[in-house]
């Protein structure tokens, strides 16, 4: 059905590097569909390279202090804090 | 609420007076508005209140509008039915039993029930023009560097823009011309365009009018909404303008890289929803990354995780050059392309979308199915250009989008081509 094969482990170690844990069924299920999106993707194989310049500029500003948030208002949305610090899980 | 257009139901009353005093607007939920939730359509920010208002809903309070609410979407605007929202799907006014298009469905629903004026949607890869052509109003997607994203949650930031959606192509001018211009929170953004006058655009005036249509993104379409497009080509014709066939062989590959280059930068960008700093309490143990992995299997949706996998995928040790690298060589290509045929056309024009809006639920299961649906929005933002989505018509009860595409920041010639097709 696919010119891609993707392996199951192949979709763990993705998730992986992704910092998704995924259960059975999503590593099945995106195996399947990651084989089809990719076969299709494969049709990028023949695409011309193109000679194009970057219409960039640098854009700079003064190098000025201005206001941000307060430490309250950063740690509103944070599920933990303490101490006027983010808290996160344990270095182990 | 008949048509579930809103997620966030709040009124946020703006300036006494402006241009936009007596108008109501609804804002799409990835644009962060102080004190009021910005879920993105994503559980991971449910509960999440920004400290700070983009630039946008900035300067529509200036500009006098009332806010109304924030409108549901496709989960961090990936999707083009509305349905990947953590908050249940959106149905479309014009008929319940089909979706409102996507990612800025509850935005296009909005305006079409009349329970906003006019909108705010975000357009990565179509999704302001989409839900526009199957609610049957207007959406403009500006050029890149128009309109500040500052406070636009990101998802692919090369290729986005926040865009007006309204009943009329005079009203989404109106609001593009109180958003558009500089910002210097938003370094992306241009001087060009600030000053021009979007809204006196809209004067129905095509005699002259150059327009090419791309045969490419008129084959695979749908036949009851080529007849649609035909008929709207027809009448501007008898307008005055004129037509030609262009031919955009690039257009053929926008589709793959759209994806590749959107997967990869929504892995980047989604990489900060950690747990740590916002997103839902849980209760987790391990080292960081054990905790990372556990928040974001519970905070993201299918389509979420679909896209920032494949992103990652794509970016990593040995399949760079095959997928990212060519999708950034096919997107000069499509940039090429444009610029030879708008060297002969004053403006292109192709249907918004090749198909009539989805059932609810029917597409739900097929991602690749999905994504060929943005076959004729994506190119637009690869191309870094403007384009319109403006009703041509109905076909079998069911509303049909029109889209001009203009050179960068030729704002004023698709709004004034579009403003044609209203009459």
């Amino acid at each position: 059905m696919s010119e891609t094969p993707v392996d199951p482990d192949e979709v763990r170690h993705t998730a992986d590097l992704a910092r998704i844990d995924l259960d059975e069924d999503e590593v099945e299920r995106f195996a399947v569909q990651f084989a089809d999106i990719l076969s299709y993707f494969d049709a990028l194989d023949d695409v011309p390279e193109v000679d194009a310049e970057a219409d960039l500029v640098n854009v700079m500003r003064a190098d000025e202090v201005r206001d941000g948030l307060s430490q309250e208002e950063a740690l509103r949305n944070a599920p933990e804090t303490e101490d006027g610090y983010f808290k996160g899980p344990s270095v182990s | 609420m008949s048509v579930d257009a809103f997620i966030t139901e709040e009124t946020i009353q703006g300036a006494d007076d402006g241009p936009l005093a007596d108008r109501t607007v609804a804002i799409k939920d990835n644009i962060s508005t102080a004190g009021v939730r910005t879920t993105c359509g994503s559980e991971m920010l449910a509960d999440y209140v920004p400290p700070y208002d983009a630039t946008v809903v900035e300067r529509l309070k200036r500009a006098g509008a009332t806010l109304v609410g924030k409108t549901n979407m496709d989960e961090f605007g990936m999707g083009t039915t509305t349905e990947t929202s953590a908050f249940g799907p959106t149905k479309n006014p014009v008929d319940e039993s089909r979706v409102p298009g996507g990612s800025s469905g509850g935005s296009a629903a909005a305006v079409a029930a009349g329970e906003a004026d006019v909108a705010l949607g975000s357009d990565t890869g179509g999704s302001v023009r989409c839900p526009a052509a199957f609610c049957g109003v207007v959406g403009i997607k500006p050029t890149y560097g128009l309109v500040s994203r500052y406070g636009l949650v990101a998802y692919a930031n090369s290729l986005e823009q926040i865009g007006p959606l309204a009943p009329t192509v005079e009203g989404a001018a109106e609001v593009l011309d109180v958003i558009a211009g500089p910002d210097d929170r938003d370094a992306t953004t241009r001087e060009a365009g600030a000053d021009a006058d979007y809204a006196s655009a809209a004067d129905g005036d095509v005699e002259g009018l150059s327009i090419g249509v791309p045969t490419e993104l008129i084959e695979g379409a749908d036949e009851r909404v080529v007849e649609r497009f035909e008929a709207t080509l027809d009448d501007l014709r008898a307008q005055g303008a004129e037509t030609h066939e262009v031919s955009l062989p690039s257009v053929e590959r926008a589709v793959q890289a759209y994806y590749v280059i959107a997967m990869s930068e929504a892995s980047s960008n989604l990489a900060r929803f950690d747990g740590v700093r916002y997103g839902p309490e849980t209760d987790v143990d391990g080292n960081w990354n054990d905790s990372f992995a556990q928040v974001r299997e519970e905070g993201f949706g299918d389509e979420v995780k679909r896209r920032i996998l494949l992103g990652t995928y794509a970016l990593s040790a040995g399949y760079h050059d095959k997928y990212y690298a060519k999708a950034q060589d096919a997107r000069a290509w499509l940039k090429q392309d444009f610029d030879e045929a708008l060297a002969e056309a004053d403006v292109l024009a192709s249907p918004t979308m090749p198909v009539l809006p989805f059932e609810l639920g029917e597409s739900l299961d097929d991602p690749l199915q999905m994504y060929l649906a943005d076959a004729n929005t994506v190119p637009v933002n690869l191309a870094n250009l403007p384009a319109v989505s403006v009703p041509a018509g109905r076909a079998d009860g069911l509303p049909v989008g029109f889209q001009l595409i203009g050179p960068a920041f030729g704002e004023r010639e698709i709004i004034r081509a579009a403003s044609a097709v209203e009459n």
